[in-house]
């Protein structure tokens, strides 16, 4: 039977769905979907095919969409996803995650978690995560205040790993009542030279996790890129080989637990562009012992675009489709792990993030 | 007998709640209470409204009778309000 196979492309203006089959070779895309909003970022369920974007608009403020239809109509809510008075109000909602028991999580600006138990109508504010004594140290990066990040356990529904740029990583083990920094082992190269390796405040771009393997997260973070195998509480060095210590974007292969696809840009006072110019996604097939750059297909010249932390995504098929989209507005897909690219959407805002949603048909 | 509010809501607010029209008329005393009104007919709108200081939002002005006004700001009976969006985005 064959597969559906839909990208849920997160835009500066609007929310895009491309969709194609199992071959992953022709694709046709539909949008843009909620009202042009700014979509930081979209998840969906595969069992019941519903989508959620995340996003907030200069005009009407934060809310996070849904549809029930594959895209065809959209509602939005932001009921309870709001501060109490007084505090500086949500901007954006910028991360979702959708966890054990149907539990959605979004990350917003400023930072903060909330969690929804009725798939986005209402949402209540993860107060522990906000109360955190290390809460006031946190300093908006390059991109605002942000918790673009939300890592769920397949399992347990009470675990979760947060991302804050820049405060750190954060985790729960009691379903967000109480939170712990995760940051031991990676560097803040902005920091003077006997203070680098702080309890919080880095600035962690992009979280994944193993496959089949939940205490091993991969990092890629604003000064190196990093990998841990004990849920977070170490972290050791994996950049040896890489073109760069700086990108954004960390993706998780669907099956495999070694292997790992990041997009290093030159650096981060370098242009934040391809290294050289030349577009290259980098895999490891061995955890981040040895990394392999990936460019057939990909432009080898003049390829001045970044790719944001959200950005890039792989599907669950085999072999497993990864794809990136540009701050220019440019779709790449692999439809073998990498090793041949093709463009298969050009012209489109600014892509803020992609995600997979892969449907039996 | 107070007259209705005659509320003039902007094109790009109306797309967000379907079924809602530009032009509706309400009962109330201030700013926050035809907010509150409208938030009865199209659950969700006070949101889109304000945020949660709580204030006007940032980038959209409410003009009471052709003056500039905020949350606490009266109409009379029979008034207008008309909301707008402020110039923004990129």
């Amino acid at each position: 039977m064959a597969n559906r196979v839909m990208l849920l492309v997160g835009t500066k203006k609007g929310a895009f769905i491309l969709r194609s089959d199992e071959a992953r070779r022709d694709w046709s895309i539909r949008g843009p979907f909620c009202e042009t909003w700014p979509i930081n970022h979209m998840v969906a369920d595969p069992r019941a095919g519903t989508i959620w974007a995340a996003g907030g608009n200069e005009w009407f403020g934060p809310a996070v969409w849904r549809s029930e239809d594959l895209g065809e109509s959209w509602t939005h809510s932001s009921a309870g996803l709001a501060y109490e008075a007084g505090a500086t109000p949500i901007k954006s909602a910028w991360s979702l995650a959708l966890g054990p028991g149907d539990r959605l999580w979004a990350g917003v600006e400023p930072a903060g978690l909330f969690r929804s138990d009725d798939r986005g109508e209402t949402w209540s504010h993860v107060i522990g995560l906000t109360e955190h004594p290390t809460r006031a140290d946190w300093q908006p990066g390059g991109g605002g205040l942000i918790l673009h990040g939300i890592v769920t356990h397949p399992a347990d529904a009470d675990r979760v790993w947060v991302a804050v740029s820049t405060g750190g990583v954060f985790a729960t083990e009691d379903g967000g009542a109480t939170w712990a920094p995760r940051n031991r082992g990676t560097r803040m190269d902005y920091a003077p030279e006997d203070q680098r390796y702080p309890e919080h405040g880095q600035c962690v771009h992009a979280l994944a996790m193993a496959p089949g393997m939940p205490d091993r997260l991969y990092q890629q973070n604003h000064c190196g890129m990093y990998r841990s195998d004990d849920g977070g509480r170490q972290w050791v060095s994996i950049e040896a080989g890489l073109p760069s210590t700086f990108g954004f974007p960390a993706v998780a292969h669907p099956r495999d637990a070694d292997t790992l696809f990041l997009l290093p840009l030159n650096g981060d006072q370098a242009g934040r562009f391809m290294p050289d110019a030349a577009a290259a996604v980098w895999r490891t097939r061995d955890a981040g012992a040895n990394w392999q750059a990936l460019r057939d297909g990909l432009p080898q010249q003049n390829a001045y675009f970044g790719v944001l932390r959200r950005a890039m995504a792989a599907d669950r098929l085999d072999p497993a489709g990864v794809y990136f989209g540009t701050s220019g507005g440019a779709l790449f897909a692999s439809a073998d792990e990498g090793e041949a690219w093709t463009c298969i959407a050009e012209h489109l805002p600014t892509i803020l993030s992609v995600e997979t949603l892969v449907l039996d048909a | 007998m107070p007259e209705p509010v005659s509320v003039l809501l902007p094109d790009a607010l109306v797309r967000l709640f379907p079924g809602a029209s530009r032009h509706v008329e309400v009962e109330a005393g201030t700013v926050a209470e035809a907010i509150a009104a409208l938030d009865r007919l199209w659950p969700g709108m006070a949101d889109r409204l304000c945020d949660s200081t709580p204030a006007i939002r940032r980038h959209l002005n409410i003009f009471v009778d052709g003056e500039q006004a905020r949350l606490h700001s009266a109409i009379p009976s029979g008034g207008e309000m008309l909301v707008m969006t402020a110039m923004s985005g990129g």
